[in-house]
């Protein structure tokens, strides 16, 4: 029995004593004082009656005196019970409620329920350890891809937040510290069906520890973490599995990209959206001298990257004692007119503005635009509800910290197919991957596309794979629209991996084999479609051979054999 | 000494020996079972049950079983009593009688249980 029972029970004995010594004594009254009956007759009630009577008397039913009108000294007695059991159900009834809603009790009730529901759980889910901006993207990208999440956050609000959302998977939440083992084990990190823990706590430490518990409790559980120095990272990196992830090289990694390849950074940004992102103009950052300011960790990210990329840098920072600025920095804010000069932003290409502060940023931007309006502008956000202004104030581009680490674990949990795509995608040249960028134009509308697997397995596509058995199944088959196969799916195969090696966006006369994996890509409603396709026998035969087949037992027989008779009729 | 002890041993011995003062005499004579004494064992059952809620032990929970037996026989006797006497058109015959008590019986041997465990616990704590 769940111990939150037994705690109820124990603080409910006294009310209860009092209740049955109450019932005791007035029943035991009842029988020992001497009423009479309709004749004048000495009669003493049974304990029968003394109970019925008491039973109604004590819940202010009130159905009189029964069975004869009492003596005076039965009603003398009967004034005093009433009160003493009204007074007992009062305090038992209030004593009840005080325990139900005593905040400790709410608490025990609240966390068993979390964990029965956690035992529950038999669809693969997520455990997400801290709810903040990048906990809440996360949960709600994974529950628009139908995949449940359980949290974990110390603060309680948050926890509130989580249960008020109205996600078609609805995530479950607990408040708890993540770092110690017994919340995480509560949370499931052990059940079968947890696929992955990600940590993405504000503390660097409390990952670190996630990260152990995990790798002790669950050795072969993926985690993921979020770490925000280089050295907290390569420490999560350096036992088990794991994949730490550090927001500002993550998005000078990508600045990098869109220097290098703006195509491609376009292509890479498309194919590992959100769920519901808006699709985002291509960008184009030009290679001249670049004003970088504010040199802390995103500072240095970025300085190393654009180093790297071959470009000059000028940094402005506050700090002049900062042991390890480069050469020629002008010391300053960078909000102020002459800063920005001195640093030639009047004849830069681009500037960053990656200070600590959102107001600092937007100023040094706004300031900078006003000196120079062709400038590229990078901007770093570090308030969410700061995004308003950010998104108005049109930069080039912006990072935002949790969206960064959000987008890149959940570019992480999708299919491996889209890794392995894009590692193909980036060794192709600008025009193959300019074609393709205007292919996805054309099949999406102003959303990123959705990227799913297509698995030519028994589990995942019946009618597919048993028509794969047989052979004669092409890849246009399953490209052609399941209510007219004269029109067409608006969908892209991405890549076909098999066995043999990889096909890079296959032809539509490659024949599918059993076993195949294939990444299209296409608007979300074109992922039902194309399922039904992939499971229904009557569906694909249509597809392939543009007879409707019935899917009855009967009719199939009847159809076999009237071909039989027209067979050997010719 | 321990107050809450006392008051627990008290009330599972007064039940075993308020059920024992019920049951002897005659089986099917009403004559050697008085109400009272069934009204009190049943009360005192009662509250020695309430008194067992909560324990989280084995041992509490075979206390509080065995308890749960013994209330559930007293009042299965008393709804016949009162069924015997007010609703049948017989009356309290000896048969009635003869349910009654031995319903009671079968509670005894609960108590008696519940006193068994209550013994062997106290020897086992060593204060």
């Amino acid at each position: 029995m769940p111990s939150i029972f037994y705690i109820l029970l124990r603080r409910l004995r006294v009310p209860l004593i009092v209740l049955i010594t109450i019932y005791a004594v007035s029943i035991l009254g009842f029988v020992m004082i001497p009423g009479q009956d309709d004749q004048g007759q000495v009669w003493q009630m049974s304990f029968f009656h003394a109970f019925y009577f008491v039973s109604y008397m004590a819940s202010t039913i009130g159905f009189g005196e029964i069975p004869y009108a009492f003596s005076e000294g039965q009603r003398l007695w009967t004034v005093f019970t009433i009160y003493a059991s009204v007074i007992g159900w009062i305090y038992s009834i209030g004593a009840t409620l005080g325990v139900l809603q005593d905040p400790a009790f709410v608490r025990l009730r609240r966390e068993h329920a979390f964990r029965r529901a956690v035992q529950q759980l038999r669809t693969p889910f997520y455990l997400i350890c801290g709810y903040g901006d990048t906990g809440s993207t996360l949960v709600q990208a994974l529950a628009d891809d139908g995949i449940p999440s359980v949290v974990i956050d110390l603060d309680e609000n948050r926890i509130n937040e989580l249960l008020l959302t109205d996600f078609l998977s609805r995530p479950l939440g607990m408040v708890g510290d993540a770092s110690k083992p017994v919340v995480l084990e509560r949370a499931g990190v052990t059940s079968p069906w947890c696929m992955g823990c990600i940590a993405l706590t504000d503390s660097d430490q409390a990952n670190l520890l996630i990260a152990l518990c995990t790798e002790v409790l669950n050795p072969p559980l993926r985690l993921l973490a979020r770490a925000e120095t280089a050295e907290m990272a390569a420490n999560i990196n350096s036992f088990g599995g794991n994949e730490a992830i550090n927001p500002f090289e993550t998005f000078a990694d990508q600045l990098e990209l869109a220097l290098n390849a703006p195509c491609h950074y376009t292509l890479s940004n498309w194919l590992s959206g959100m769920p519901h992102q808006t699709l985002s103009e291509p960008v184009f950052p030009g290679k001249g001298v670049w004003v970088l300011a504010g040199f802390g960790r995103f500072g240095k990210a970025l300085y190393r990257r654009l180093q790297h990329a071959g470009i000059q840098v000028q940094v402005i920072d506050v700090r002049e004692s900062h042991t390890r600025l480069p050469g020629g920095s002008i010391i300053g804010l960078g909000t102020e007119a002459d800063t920005l000069k001195a640093a030639g932003v009047e004849t830069a290409t681009g500037v960053v503005a990656g200070t600590p502060d959102d107001g600092n940023n937007l100023s040094i931007l706004m300031t900078a635009r006003e000196l120079n309006p062709d400038l590229f502008m990078v901007a770093r956000q570090n308030q969410r509800d700061n995004g308003l202004i950010y998104d108005r104030a049109g930069f080039q581009l912006t990072m935002k910290r949790g969206d960064v680490i959000a987008h890149r674990i959940y570019a992480l949990l999708r299919t491996p197919l889209i890794r392995d795509f894009l590692t193909l995608a980036m060794q192709q040249n600008r025009a193959w991957v300019n074609l393709l960028l205007s292919r996805i134009i054309g099949v999406v509308e102003d959303e990123v596309p959705l990227l799913w697997e297509v698995q030519v397995s028994m589990n995942e596509a019946p009618a597919l794979f048993e028509a794969c058995m047989l052979g004669g199944v092409r890849l246009e088959h399953l490209l052609r629209h399941p209510r007219d196969r004269e029109q067409r799916v608006s969908a892209i195969p991405l890549l076909l991996k098999r066995a043999e090696g990889s096909l890079l966006l296959p032809a539509e006369d490659t024949a599918l084999q059993v076993r195949d994996r294939i990444l299209m890509c296409a608007r979300r409603p074109v992922q039902g479609e194309m399922d039904w396709a992939c499971q229904n026998h009557t569906v694909l035969h249509y597809l392939m051979t543009g007879e409707e087949l019935s899917g009855s037992w009967l009719w199939r027989r009847l159809r076999a054999w009237r071909q039989a008779r027209s067979g050997a009729a010719a | 000494m321990n107050l809450e002890k006392v008051v627990f041993g008290f009330f599972i011995v007064l039940a075993l020996t308020l059920n024992f003062g019920f049951f002897v005499g005659d089986i099917d004579n009403p004559d050697h079972h008085h109400a009272f004494e069934l009204f009190a064992a049943l009360v005192v059952s009662l509250i020695a049950s309430v008194l067992k809620f909560g324990d989280r032990t084995h041992l509490g929970a075979i206390f509080l079983a065995t308890s749960l037996v013994a209330d559930l026989q007293l009042v299965v006797a008393a709804i016949f009593w009162g069924y015997a006497s007010h609703v049948s058109p017989d009356g309290l015959t000896s048969a009635a009688m003869v349910s009654i008590v031995s319903m009671s019986g079968g509670a005894l041997l609960a108590n008696i249980t519940s006193v068994v465990l209550l013994v062997a616990e106290t020897i086992t704590v060593r204060r």
